[in-house]
């Protein structure tokens, strides 16, 4: 366990493997949205938190559970039960003790359940950190910071979409790739600037 | 009968999956480098439409209204672990290729989207042609923008070279060039559709 470690995960995580521009998870929420910055910075929270704890959870759960008894064929179905659980878990915290809170998230929490990008660093975790059925050292550390550097991943993509897309309001564009054609023409321009991180070398 | 061929034909072309409702796109354009991983990914997403549609349909009366949700998510899943498992089998290669895509089906918009807005509602056999419809669909949305991909992007068609002295242009190639090719298909399809109009 070192800084330099550290550093690589929350790189390739937020830059060069960015979880919506590279990886494309999470894509449905992002072009759907990146409307208006409002909304977009609360779903980006949202899921930061999300990714976050669902790498714990995940991480105990294969830990402990899965890899003992010889059942990791059946990643998949816990990984997402318990993830689904959790979002809902989380909402009706939220409700009770805070509903500022709870109207700023709104309806995006229980969207989250079904967006790739917690799942997907769920899975991802646990195929880079575990080999063979083994946690390499300090592989929960790993798993939680690259969690939370995804979220960042997503937030950073977010918040530059809905930058552009709140002005593009007052340009006259073509009525054919009005909306989500536009996004994703936008997107795929800002894919292949953040395609110079790549250079980078530790 | 003419009546499941409409089932089926609607997913193809009026509700395609993938430039209509505009669902399940993350594998669409993790996957699309090559032709040969988007005809396996279609296949794979496919085979779990259609198994959790007919399961869905079977058990819609069954299931109470408030924890359906969980419970599709359940057959959803087992069937992706099925999928997982022969692929890793039998094409250990493809499975390589695909990657963590494979268990994302999982999440896919389209299979739970299928689910609660059609198969929870009707009778098993037009879930099924509903499945097979919108999985077709989803093939060849994924065989469009993946040849497109890899023939400009690598100047080939399932590892072959087509043209001889073709200079491919790599950023099709590289996640921009699958948000690019998308957004434009997408417009390519409003355009259809505005003159229809």
């Amino acid at each position: 366990m070192s800084i330099a470690q550290f550093l690589t995960i929350f790189i390739s995580a937020v830059f060069i493997y960015n979880v919506i521009l590279s990886r494309f998870l999470g894509l449905c929420s992002f072009v759907a949205i990146s409307k208006e910055t409002r909304p977009a910075l609360a779903m980006s929270l949202a899921v930061m938190f999300v990714t976050t704890m669902s790498s714990i959870i995940t991480w105990f759960i294969y830990r402990f559970l899965l890899i003992p008894f010889n059942i990791t064929y059946l990643r998949t179905i816990s990984f997402i039960l318990v993830i689904a659980t959790f979002v809902q878990f989380v909402e009706m915290v939220i409700k009770k003790i805070s509903p500022p809170l709870y109207r700023f998230f709104g309806i995006y929490l229980p969207l989250i359940t079904v967006n790739c990008a917690v799942f997907g660093v769920a899975v991802l975790n646990i195929d880079m950190f575990f080999i063979n059925g083994e946690a390499i050292r300090a592989s929960f550390y790993y798993s939680v910071f690259q969690g939370l550097c995804v979220g960042l991943g997503y937030t950073l993509a977010m918040l530059l979409m809905s930058g552009i897309r709140e002005r593009l309001d007052f340009c006259n564009v073509p009525k054919a790739v009005k909306d989500f054609p536009l996004a994703f023409i936008i997107a795929s321009i800002m894919s292949l600037s953040f395609l110079g991180f790549n250079g980078f070398r530790f | 009968m003419k009546k499941f061929v409409k089932e089926f034909l609607r997913g193809i072309i009026r509700e395609n999956p993938t430039f209509v409702l505009v669902l399940g796109l993350c594998p669409t354009l993790a996957v699309s480098v090559s032709l040969i991983n988007g005809i396996g990914m279609g296949i794979a997403a496919t085979f779990v439409l259609l198994g959790s549609n007919i399961i869905i349909s079977l058990i819609r009366n069954v299931v109470p209204d408030r924890i359906r949700i969980p419970c599709y998510i359940v057959v959803i899943a087992t069937f992706v672990t099925i999928t997982e498992m022969t692929m890793k089998a039998y094409s250990p290669a493809l499975n390589r290729a695909l990657g963590i895509y494979v268990p994302l089906i999982v999440v896919n918009c389209i299979v739970l989207g299928r689910a609660e807005a059609y198969a929870s509602k009707q009778t098993v056999v037009n879930s099924l042609f509903d499945g097979l419809g919108m999985g077709v669909g989803f093939t060849l949305a994924l065989i469009l923008i993946s040849g497109i991909r890899e023939f400009l992007g690598a100047g080939k068609l399932l590892g072959h070279t087509v043209i001889k002295g073709f200079e491919p242009m790599f950023v099709l190639g590289m996640p921009s060039g699958a948000l690019l090719i998308i957004g434009l298909l997408l417009g390519f399809f409003n355009v259809l559709k505005n003159r229809k109009a």
